[in-house]
Order: structure tokens, then C-alpha cells, then sequence
């Protein structure tokens, strides 16, 4: 298909997302691997863009992976996501911003059960009532939170330190963007260009120089699956599906991948190490893998924020090639270092995967 | 049209995922489980459209209703809209709700999601925290992780973290009159009944298997499940 042909197509697939006021609901995984991510979210819409956001302290997990791995009935979840609406509503807020995509996913599929079945929201409306008094309205707009950096990409561009671009070659990089499942392939209408052709991604990363590479297995799942990682037995379905996505990928020579969901990126930094573990099998140049980046750090990054500050020592593909390609410096004693620059040891090297410390 | 199927229908994943299959297998082209394992959609849609009570009662007692991703992507490929991804939701319920999970090596493993995640939720209110994530039961997570692991508040601070803390922040301690709300949620919704379901006829089963049932993560019985793979799942 022509690239006119896709624009076209998104043109359908545009959403509308608040400019302002969020009520931010932090993610079980996000937080856990990339809590970097999350600080860099906030910091960029409070101090670059000049937004109000409220940093909620009283809400819980959607509990979203218990859902959909079963153990959790939607009875019970929808209680729980109409107690952050409740939240939301007594501070004061109406645009609700979910860091986590299984979230987004669920509080979208939740808001089109009760559309469609009137009755269950007012069952949940009792059962929210009767087990913690609270009441609620339902979010004016529904947002994740990479739909807002999105919306803001230009004005991020504008202020930018850094470029996606090879420093040596000025050409620009060559960026794979996986967009987790739930973002859109539930509901296409409420993500930025659809299931199809998402482009809440590739929008940041031609806002912001690179180049987004299109390989066959672009849509593939990660390969979470929930009780697919979540049970050892099961963990080669994900290691597969995520090798099926390098494969693919690999041709085209990518210099970083950029992802939307909490879960996406450590799966993908991770798998590449287990693979090199298990069968030599390194991607990318070098034994360098493929560098793997929540899209908050790489907005984090051209904004010309300190590595280390936002995080990049905890992904185990190492992120060092990348910054060199764009001239983004950084000082290797510091990047394992504690809050206070003490010193807290070392990881261990991989066999195969290049690994960089002081 | 059977008793099971009739209880299938109440459920309202059950009315989302299903009107009437076509059996074009598109769902099945686009599936990461039928490609990875011995599983295919389509098939669970035309098992359930035939209503029969015994087929409905073999799907809930097998295997091949626990190897779904629920990704979704069948959701947006279906010509005629519907979501096998969706009926194997309302599917595993009620396999939990009737015991038969546990007739297979994949829906016993439905113990250690409860006692992994499940419990997680209540006792923090989070369905993951850094602190559960073992490097020993997770190898795959790497030498990165195991460092950070073994010194998860100077890292997690330096990045913003409220680790266990008051108030708001990544990774702050829900406090206990949060957890209480969330707590008397499931008291009323039927999330505590259904954890009480899963841990009952599991204990059935272990006791059966002649493993130690335990009450968390370690026992005999959990262990077990969280490791067997009788390797049969995947293609020839």
C-alpha cells in the first residue's frame, strides 16, 4: 500500500484526547521495570509542557493481569475500575490517563459492556456503593498515556536536545515501534490510527527524526499472554513469540524499538538476552541486540535527560550504542550507581550479549 | 441446548465474543497460541456453537482452553465480529467455577496464578511488584534484574520511585484502608468466592496427586504445577 494510502486511512482512526488536567493512574509492570518511565511522563507534562496532572495515591491495580489471566471475575473488576473513576471524580478530575495498556484496554472494554448493557453498570454502581460508599461519574475522555505524548510530540520536537538521527551519517534512525495488543486490536476506533496501522508510535518517531521501519510481523504479540509468563511452564510460548518478532525484524537492520505498553519492552529486552543464553543468537550489530525503549524514555532521551537518571541501566539490552549513534553523553562510572552515587556493585556480564560498566 | 451451554450464555463475554461463526478460521491464521501450541480457535467457536453439554463439558475439563494469550488480535480480524478470545474468557470461568480446571495439566496451573497474582492484588494492591519477581523463578529475567533485585531501593529511588512509601509515586505502599475497600470488592462481587473455588478443588486435586496443598507459593502441590509440562502442548 502507498504511504498516501495509510495517511488516509488513519485520518479515520484520529481520537480525541484532552489538552489538559489528567488524572494519572500508574501501571503494575510499568512501575515495577521502568518506574524511570513513569517519573519522565509526569516531569515532561509538568515542566516541558506546563500541564496539570494529579498523581493519585489512593488507587489500586485495575488488576487487569488477574483478569485476563482468569482468576479475577469481571464482576469484580469493574468494581475496581469504577472505584478510580470514583477517585478521579473526588479530585476533582474528568480526563483519565492510564499508564498501563491492559488497563486502557479494560477501562475501554468496561465503558463499552456498560454502553451496551445499561444494566451492568448499575449493578456495578451498587456493588461499588455497597463495598466502599463512593460513587462515581464516568471519565469525559479516556486516554493512554502515550496518546498524550503523542498529542504534544510537536511541541516535545520543539524543545528537543536530540534528534533520532545518526550523528555520523545525518541519516535517520531506523526504528521498529510495537504497539501493545490491547491498545487497539479490541477496539481500533479508540487508538490513534487503528489496530491496523497504529500511529501514536510512528507519529513521535517521525515528529522526533527517525525513520519507522514496516516488517511482516509488526503486529505480532510480544508474547505476554498472562498466564503465559506468568507460569514457568508456559514462559517458551512467550520466549516464541518474541523470537518470531526479532526474526522478522532483524532484516531490516533496526537501530532501536520503541513500545506503548509496560510489559512490551522488558519482555523484549528480556527474551533477547535468554535467547543469546540459550543459542548464541544475538540481533543486531555486534553482540549489541536490538536496544529496546518505553517511548517516555525516549522523549526522556532527546529531551537531553541524564541515562541514568531515567533509568536505561535497568534494560539489559544495552542502551550505549544507541546513545552513541546520536551523540547523547553519558559517564559509565555513574550508571550503576545508587540515588546518592554510592556504590552497589555491579550485574554480572551476559555470555554472548555486550554489556558495559565501569 | 444444555445446561451448560445455557450458563455459558448468561455470561456476558460469551454475548460480546460469539454470534454466528462462520468457521473461516481467520481467527486461527492470526492466533499466536495456534501457532505455538496444539490449539486452534475456530475450533473452540464451533464446540460451542454446537450446544452440546458433553463437547462443552470436554472443552472445560481439557487443555486447549487454557493456551489462549488473550492477546485479542481474533478480535479485530473476525469477518462477522466476534472474539474467541472472548469465549475462552467466559470459558475458564466457568471450568473454575465447576471444578473441571483441574482435570488438566494447563487449568490446574490456575492455583499458582491465584496464589502468584491473585494474592498479590490483595496483600499489596498491585498484581505484580519488584519484590516477588525471584531471580530464581525467573532465569530469564537476567543479570540486570538480579543486581536490581538485590537492591531495589537505591535503584528504584534514583529513578523517581516511592518504594514502599506514603503517599502518591511508582511503587508507593497502598495504604491499608485502600486495601480494605479493595478487599470488601471482592467480598462482594464474587472475586473472594472465586479465589475460594479455585483454592478448593484444587485442594481436592493435590490431595488426590499425594502433594502437599501449603498455603502460598512453596508447597508441594504449586510447585508442581507451576513446572509440569508433559510436553503434548505444542505441534507435532
Amino acid at each position: 500500500m502507498k504511504l498516501e494510502g495509510k495517511r488516509l486511512i488513519w485520518q479515520d482512526y484520529q481520537k480525541e484526547i484532552a489538552d489538559d488536567h489528567y488524572f494519572y493512574a500508574r501501571s503494575c509492570i510499568r512501575q515495577t521495570f521502568f518506574p524511570g518511565a513513569e517519573a519522565i511522563f509526569i516531569k515532561i507534562l509538568r515542566d516541558e509542557l506546563g500541564k496539570d496532572i494529579h498523581d493519585e495515591q489512593h488507587h489500586t491495580s485495575c488488576t487487569g493481569i488477574g483478569y485476563h489471566s482468569d482468576v479475577v471475575p469481571f464482576d469484580t473488576t469493574m468494581t475496581v475500575v469504577a472505584r478510580q473513576f470514583a477517585l478521579m471524580g473526588e479530585a476533582g478530575y474528568e480526563n483519565y490517563a492510564a499508564s498501563c495498556v491492559t488497563s486502557f484496554g479494560l477501562y475501554t472494554e468496561i465503558l463499552d459492556t456498560w454502553h451496551h448493557f445499561p444494566e451492568t453498570e448499575a449493578r456495578i454502581r451498587e456493588f461499588l456503593f455497597k463495598a466502599t460508599g463512593r460513587e462515581f461519574k464516568k471519565p469525559r475522555n479516556l486516554a493512554h498515556a502515550s496518546d498524550i505524548i503523542y498529542k504534544f510530540r510537536h511541541q516535545i520536537a520543539a524543545k528537543a536536545k536530540y534528534k533520532l538521527v545518526d550523528k555520523n551519517t545525518g541519516e535517520p534512525l531506523k526504528v521498529v515501534e510495537h504497539i501493545g495488543c490491547h491498545y487497539s486490536k479490541m477496539f481500533p476506533h479508540k487508538g490513534i490510527g487503528g489496530a491496523e496501522y497504529p500511529y501514536v508510535l510512528s507519529g513521535m518517531i517521525e515528529a522526533w527524526g527517525g525513520e519507522v521501519i514496516d516488517y511482516p510481523e509488526r503486529r505480532h504479540c510480544c508474547g505476554f499472554g498472562f498466564r503465559q509468563y506468568v507460569v514457568q511452564a508456559n514462559r517458551g510460548f512467550s520466549l516464541s513469540c518474541s523470537k518470531k518478532k526479532f526474526d522478522s525484524m532483524e532484516p531490516y537492520e533496526p537501530d532501536m524499538i520503541i513500545t506503548n505498553c509496560p510489559g512490551c519492552p522488558m519482555f523484549l529486552d528480556r527474551w533477547q538476552y535468554a535467547l543469546s543464553e540459550m543459542e548464541g543468537k544475538t540481533y543486531g550489530k555486534g553482540n549489541h541486540g536490538i536496544p529496546v525503549f518505553t517511548y517516555e524514555e525516549v522523549a526522556g532521551l532527546i529531551m537531553g535527560y541524564n541515562p541514568w537518571e531515567i533509568g536505561l541501566q535497568v534494560h539489559q539490552v544495552p542502551a550505549e550504542p544507541l546513545l552513541d549513534k546520536i551523540g547523547i553523553p553519558y559517564d559509565i562510572s555513574q550508571k550503576f550507581k545508587g540515588k546518592n552515587g554510592e556504590d552497589i556493585g555491579i550485574p554480572e556480564s551476559p555470555s554472548y550479549l555486550k554489556f558495559y560498566a565501569e | 441446548m444444555g445446561e451448560l451451554y445455557k450458563r455459558l450464555a448468561t455470561d456476558i463475554r460469551f454475548a460480546e465474543g460469539l454470534k454466528a461463526c462462520i468457521n473461516c478460521g481467520t481467527c486461527t491464521a492470526i492466533c499466536p497460541a495456534a501457532e505455538f501450541y496444539a490449539y486452534d480457535p475456530r475450533v473452540i467457536a464451533t464446540v460451542v456453537q454446537t450446544q452440546d453439554d458433553e463437547k462443552i463439558r470436554e472443552l472445560l475439563s481439557t487443555d486447549a482452553i487454557w493456551y489462549c494469550g488473550e492477546c485479542m488480535s481474533c478480535k479485530t480480524r473476525c469477518p462477522r465480529g466476534n472474539a474467541p478470545g472472548m469465549l475462552i474468557i467466559a470459558l475458564r470461568s466457568l471450568s473454575q467455577e465447576m471444578g473441571y480446571f483441574t482435570e488438566s495439566e494447563k487449568g490446574r496451573q490456575q492455583l499458582a496464578v491465584k496464589r502468584i497474582i491473585g494474592d498479590q492484588i490483595l496483600s499489596s494492591g498491585y498484581c505484580v511488584r519488584p519484590d516477588i519477581v525471584d531471580p530464581a523463578m525467573h532465569p530469564e529475567q537476567g543479570p540486570v534484574w538480579e543486581w536490581e533485585h538485590q537492591n531495589l531501593a537505591p535503584v528504584l529511588d534514583r529513578l523517581g520511585a516511592n518504594y514502599n512509601g506514603d503517599g502518591a509515586g511508582a511503587l508507593r505502599k497502598v495504604s491499608d484502608a485502600d486495601l480494605e475497600e479493595l478487599k470488601r470488592i471482592f467480598e462482594v462481587t464474587g472475586g473472594k468466592d472465586r479465589y475460594e473455588k479455585i483454592e478448593a478443588f484444587s485442594k481436592q486435586k493435590a490431595d488426590e496427586m499425594g502433594l502437599e496443598f501449603g498455603t502460598d507459593t512453596s508447597s508441594e502441590y504449586v510447585q508442581h504445577i507451576y513446572k509440569a509440562n508433559n510436553r503434548k502442548h505444542t505441534h507435532e
